[in-house]
């Protein structure tokens, strides 16, 4: 088991690290292998609470949007300063998740997910309606990301796509590792216990709402540290990217990975954007398509690729 | 401006009028199948779409009548084929089939109808203004709040008076009981499926006439139905309806004094009474978990 993990952990490593050299002979560029790991930051990020806490939020467009949206008006309005606007961009969806998360994490299972879905609307209809400042519907133009510098060390993402995909890496390297340690730590245990039983989690005097909220604020923030790295990657930022169906998009990657699964979501994002990729510019109907993924991913694929991977495995 | 307070009040209560018309839709599934119906807006759509096309062989008054029946006749088999699989599976896996399923049927409608508005025509008598003082009060209108009334009426009495409304309030409170008593509930979740989408084809007539058809027409209602349901209380259908008919007349008084915020209002709402009463206006105690 644990050999397995380490050559599975290996295995992600090498192929993320080595992306750029070799997608584009398999048909792809550099800026998709950079969505492929922001997807899979938000996913992975949207897991800490839905796969190791057992909650299901659909809302969590709203925190990645707050991160875009963060960046882009520090980088228009502020300082064309990237690391200061990603600052920011993290500080707003950690802050709102902060506040939201202490009104809803007594509400549990269905509720739970209702009251986000309701939630994750409220900064939808604010970047959608505020024209003046948020550029409504036409979406955040008119600024960009500007090349990074610390200590006299100078790292052109502006221009160059590759620097760009590997600073996205990095990020998603430290978030990542981060999230393992600690779900590693007693803390990220206790999680894991409210997951599989919260009544006997609070029997053992487990503060569970505490922890609920501490994991919902951990996952937004990172996701919304996403929320900025997509908002970088393109250069501009739309109310869609904090509307319903970006959450959920990051759910259905989620499953369709293997939410029980430290990897699976990752897995899942490259898939979905992979898929999306090459279906918009091949059909109308991409819609239905991704539709059609949900129904599908739910009624025969539930426990996702990794899900059914391991099972496989072992029986 | 009292003119303008009197038409934005009257407004939101038509608005409030079909929140509460698709919430209570979507509380009959919530309560007693635990499934959010994300693709109730899908429906609505449906049920605008069904009418205008049966329209010309049946007429205005036709229409009303059967295309809710035929949306509540396709809501039937897709609860029959896809949704009875999910009950009792963890709730995720319904939310993210009738998300899946919302899309569809948004892109089918695109598909079948075309992507542009087409116009919904009704009764000239019924379009005409009542008066040249109170120029926003159309027949239409009046007649939209009363059919609203009267479907909500009808729906409480088939709640507290029919035999199958009892074995919903039943199942609601404890479905393994009234199974344990011989009830079919499959059947029984069936009905109570078609039942509320049956609603949301109502709704989704009565919305043709008043706005137009667009594929989009439902999305943009349901959002705030699920407000309707937490502010009004989970589990009360009373509440829902209160709280649909709340927001509703809120988001019309935005509209006067901060129009910008016509749609953040009825959130800000829900934090509020998530904030002073977590259980919503009249929610009941312990359904929360």
């Amino acid at each position: 088991m644990k050999d397995r993990r380490l050559v599975l952990g290996s295995l992600v490593w090498l192929v993320l690290l080595t992306m750029p050299y070799w997608i584009g002979a398999v048909g792809g560029y550099t800026e998709l292998a950079s969505r492929v790991v922001v997807m899979a930051l938000a996913a992975m990020a949207l897991n800490f609470l839905l796969g190791f806490t057992g909650t299901l939020s659909f809302g969590h467009a709203a925190y990645f949007g707050l991160g875009a949206y963060g960046v882009g008006m520090t980088l228009k309005y502020l300082e064309p300063s990237t690391g200061l606007g990603m600052l920011i961009g993290i500080g707003a969806g950690t802050l709102a998740a902060a506040l939201i998360g202490a009104l809803i994490t007594h509400l549990r299972g269905v509720y739970f997910a209702m009251v986000t879905i309701a939630f994750g609307q409220v900064f939808y209809f604010l970047a959608f309606r505020w024209n003046a400042v948020t550029g409504g519907d036409d979406g955040l133009t008119g600024w960009q990301r500007q090349p990074l510098e610390v200590a006299g060390l100078r790292l052109d993402i502006q221009t160059q796509d590759t620097a760009f995909y590997y600073f996205a890496l990095a990020c998603f390297a430290l978030a990542v590792g981060a999230m393992a340690l600690l779900l590693r730590s007693p803390f990220g245990r206790t999680l894991i216990a409210i997951r599989e039983n919260e009544r006997r989690a609070r029997f053992l005097g487990i503060a569970v709402e505490r922890h609920v909220w501490l994991s919902f604020v951990v996952s937004c923030a990172l996701v919304s540290l996403a929320g900025t790295l997509y908002a970088l990657l393109n250069n501009f930022t739309d109310p869609r990217a904090l509307r319903w169906d970006m959450s959920g998009n990051f759910v259905i990657m989620a499953v369709l990975g293997g939410m029980r699964s430290f990897w699976g979501p990752l897995v899942g994002a490259a898939v979905f954007v992979v898929l999306q990729d090459y279906m918009s510019s091949h059909t109308q109907n991409w819609m239905s398509i991704v539709g059609l993924i949900f129904v599908l991913v739910v009624l025969f694929f539930p426990r996702g690729v990794l899900g059914v991977l391991r099972s496989g495995g072992s029986s | 401006m009292q003119q303008l307070i009197l038409f934005n009040v009257f407004n939101g209560l038509i608005v409030g009028a079909f929140y509460a018309l698709m919430a209570l839709g979507l509380s009959l599934i919530l309560n007693l199948s635990g499934v959010i119906n994300f693709a109730h807006g899908g429906f609505l759509a449906l049920g605008a779409y069904l009418a205008y096309t049966v329209m010309p062989y049946v007429g205005f008054w036709g229409a009303l009548l059967l295309a809710p029946f035929l949306t509540a006749a396709i809501g039937l088999v897709v609860e029959r084929v896809l949704i009875r699989r999910l009950y009792g599976r963890d709730p995720l896996y319904s939310l993210l089939l009738t998300f899946g399923l919302a899309y569809i049927l948004e892109d089918a409608t695109r598909f079948v109808w075309g992507a542009q508005s087409l116009p919904y025509p009704i009764p000239d008598w019924l379009a005409r203004p009542l008066s040249a003082q109170f120029f926003f009060l159309t027949g239409y209108r009046l007649f939209m709040v009363a059919l609203v009334a009267a479907a909500v009426a009808s729906l409480f009495l088939i709640l507290g008076r029919t035999r199958l409304g009892m074995r919903i309030r039943a199942g609601t409170l404890d479905l393994e009981t009234v199974s344990a008593l011989g009830v079919n509930v499959r059947v029984l979740r069936n009905l109570n499926f078609g039942l509320g989408i049956y609603l949301a084809g109502l709704a989704g007539v009565l919305a043709a006439g008043m706005l137009g058809l667009q594929p989009t027409i439902g999305t943009s209602l349901i959002m705030p139905s699920f407000v309707a349901i937490i502010v009004g209380g989970l589990g009360s259908l009373v509440g829902t309806l209160l709280g649909g008919i709340l927001i509703g007349v809120a988001s019309g008084l935005a509209t006067v004094f901060l129009p910008a915020a016509s749609e953040a209002i009825i959130y800000a709402m829900m934090g509020l009474v998530l904030l002073l009463r977590p259980r919503g206006l009249l929610g009941e105690e312990g359904r929360l978990s």
